[in-house]
């Protein structure tokens, strides 16, 4: 008979540890709190409810894009080192300067926004941030681009320790990926799924950050030498590239904590398989090539470049839902399940991220994009499983966290009551932006049409609601994180952990 | 049918179904069961699983041929005799749409630039739904074709951020009936 550990002693978190893992937690639910504010006051605006200027409006876009996209990455960051580390030896110098390098590069970013009036949005889409018609500054761009630089610099560095980490372990990274079990053998049962999600981050995440730093630099010489012009086709296939792997490399170090987490809480063993083996193989290859979708309306694009988008958008789903969602839905079915704050965000992530992904595949079809393309549809499905597909993963390791440091599981009045506050308000809200996509309301818009404010009325009050939820969590989870650690294993927490066979 | 409406309620279908397996599980989840039960639900959650495998693959394979054929896009390298012609420049921000006016039947290929950075070329239709897009992008010239069915006003709107004027980025089609319609 297996033992589920709640709280294994190799996951304490002590000293150096303990102060960066946090650093990096609290800094990412503060800036959570602080990017959904900028979007709520985006969506009331559309609403018609406040009235932000288009200049600021852009601005606060680019910041919110920047900013969530980051912080997401931060978040998940921490997630994955925190269960990487149990089985290969990652140097606390490598999350140390990503962290570092963060700061920097967020801090550039914030500087070319509010103080340069930088306005490209996060996608820095060339040439318009060379064009701005005297709103923002070549210098105010450069310096946005610089602080991408900084955090793929520190993002990489991470990915690099780590995979020297995996290597020394493993041997190489396609034995750390199990692909000697992909067509027979008998597989290590105790072959780590952090260690196989881990090294599909590391290989996809960092030829998307080496395409980014390609464009960025070709985009940061155009800034002082402009005769020194780019492809624009090129570059902005080189952008979706980079962005598309960038963000979703977020969802595969967040479900980490899924696979870790979710077999304390329901007291069932998820052991590794030949399917979670051809499920993440297939996953790696499938991240790296499905960008193309970004590229659909860009009629000039080779068409079986096109093609390529569209079969891989709609095969990514295969994965999903037929390994991870389904695998925890096995998981937790007839199980001892223990609802509590990890538990309940654990599944609602899975869900997030399931369901989220259908108006994805949808509008991965050239037929579908030609009418939803650069519509609210879009923003619809990434905030589904963005907002309840992968910050949950996140929130769920951080409440599990602070579990261990207090008298009793997270799982308080308040806490059953910011959850639903959270999962409403977040379906209220994505529903509302794929309900626009419906009615064609343009996304990236200042202004908006009288008949389009209905459903930007109802997102803000989708936003009201997360931002509260939101509100809330931060405040738990940096108070949560103060608290002394408890004891070592034996304490009461430990012993009422789950066991099966 | 308006294709936004079809597409929505795909869609919800999809995530509704999602919402149900989840709904179904979370409710049993609270329910341990023995071991004999144990192996017999592992057992089903396999046979289930392959058959959501099968329909996956059906409606996969089904779908994939069903939207690729015929390929949506035209072909941007060889001449599309289409009967009439439209030059479409986007600058910031406003649109040069040379002629405004077509006529319902033909089918119309607008051919479509920008001068300066990338926008986003989209027909609204008098409803107001999107009836046809494609990026307007500096150095190269998309190729849309289209057939008008109704007469009308069609307003064009930039749907690729653009810098400030971007939303008041706008202009008209006029599309007036064809002799005999």
């Amino acid at each position: 008979m297996a033992i589920l550990t709640m709280y294994p002693d190799d996951e304490r978190l002590e000293g150096a540890n303990r102060t960066a893992f946090n650093l990096y937690v609290v800094t990412a639910v503060a800036l959570f709190v602080l990017m959904m504010l900028l979007g709520l006051a985006m969506r009331m605006s559309q609403a018609t409810w406040i009235n932000v200027a288009p200049d600021l409006f852009y601005r606060l876009l680019s910041m919110h894009g920047a900013g969530m996209v980051g912080t997401t990455a931060l978040a998940t960051t921490a997630v994955m080192w925190f269960f990487l580390r149990k089985y290969v030896q990652l140097h606390l110098w490598a999350l140390v300067a990503n962290y570092v390098l963060f700061l920097l590069g967020a801090l550039c970013i914030i500087v070319a926004v509010f103080a340069g009036g930088y306005g490209a949005l996060w996608t820095f889409l060339y040439p318009l941030p060379v064009q701005s018609v005297g709103l923002w500054s070549p210098n105010a761009a450069a310096l946005f681009m610089l602080g991408y630089l900084l955090i793929g610099i520190g993002m990489l560095l991470f990915y690099l320790d780590a995979a020297a980490a995996i290597i020394r372990v493993h041997g190489n990274l396609g034995r750390a990926l199990g692909l000697q079990w992909l067509f027979g053998g008998t597989i290590d049962p105790d072959h780590p799924k952090a260690v196989v999600a881990g090294t599909m981050v590391i290989i996809a995440n960092s030829l998307g950050i080496l395409a980014g730093a390609v464009v960025l630099v070709m985009s940061l010489i155009n800034v002082f030498y402009p005769q020194m012009a780019l492809n624009a086709l090129l570059a902005k296939t080189l952008i979706y590239w980079f962005g598309h792997m960038y963000i979703n490399a977020t969802i595969y170090m967040g479900v980490i904590a899924v696979y870790e987490l979710l077999p304390r809480y329901s007291g069932k063993p998820y052991p590794i398989s030949r399917p979670f083996i051809w499920s993440w193989a297939v996953s790696c290859l499938f991240v790296i090539v499905v960008f193309p979708h970004h590229l659909f309306m860009d009629y000039v694009a080779p068409h079986w470049l096109l093609v390529t988008g569209q079969v891989v958008s709609w095969g990514a789903g295969f994965p999903v839902f037929l390994v991870t969602a389904y695998g925890a839905l096995t998981n937790i079915y007839r199980s001892n399940m223990r609802w509590t704050m990890p538990s309940r965000l654990l599944i609602l992530s899975m869900f997030g991220w399931a369901a989220g992904i259908v108006p994805a595949i949808v509008d991965g079809t050239i037929r579908i994009n030609q009418v939803m393309h650069n519509t609210q549809w879009v923003p619809g499905h990434f905030h589904f499983y963005l907002l309840l597909g992968v910050l949950p993963m996140a929130l769920a390791l951080m409440f599990h966290v602070i579990g261990r440091r207090a008298t009793a599981p997270p799982n308080s009045g308040t806490d059953r009551i910011g959850f639903p506050v959270y999962l409403v308000g977040g379906l209220i809200f994505a529903l509302a932006f794929l309900d626009a996509g419906r009615l064609s309301v343009a996304r990236r818009m200042a202004e908006h049409l009288p008949a389009w404010t209905f459903t930007d009325k109802i997102g803000s009050i989708g936003a009201i609601l997360v931002v509260l939820g939101m509100l809330y969590f931060a405040i738990r989870i940096a108070v949560g994180l103060l608290r002394p650690p408890a004891p070592a294993s034996g304490g009461p927490r430990d012993r009422a952990a789950n066991t099966a066979g | 049918m308006i294709p936004q409406n079809v597409i929505w309620t795909i869609a919800l279908i999809g995530m509704g179904l999602v919402a149900l397996g989840f709904i179904h599980v979370i409710v049993q989840a609270g329910k341990p069961a023995d071991d004999a039960a144990t192996r017999k639900a592992a057992h089903t959650s396999n046979v289930l699983r392959r058959w959501l495998f099968a329909a996956l693959l059906i409606t996969f394979v089904g779908g994939t041929y069903a939207t690729l054929r015929p390929f949506p896009i035209p072909l941007q390298y060889a001449p599309l005799d289409a009967q009439q012609v439209v030059d479409v420049v986007g600058q910031q921000w406003s649109w040069q749409i040379t002629p405004a006016t077509v006529h319902t039947g033909g089918v119309v290929e607008f051919r479509v630039t920008s001068k300066d950075v990338n926008h986003g070329f989209a027909i609204y239709a008098p409803d107001g739904r999107i009836a046809i897009q494609t990026q307007a992008m500096p150095g190269y010239t998309n190729k849309l074709l289209y057939t008008f069915t109704q007469p009308g006003t069609y307003k064009v709107m930039c749907l690729e951020y653009c810098g400030l004027g971007h939303a008041p980025m706008t202009s008209e089609i006029r599309v007036v009936a064809a002799k005999g319609d």
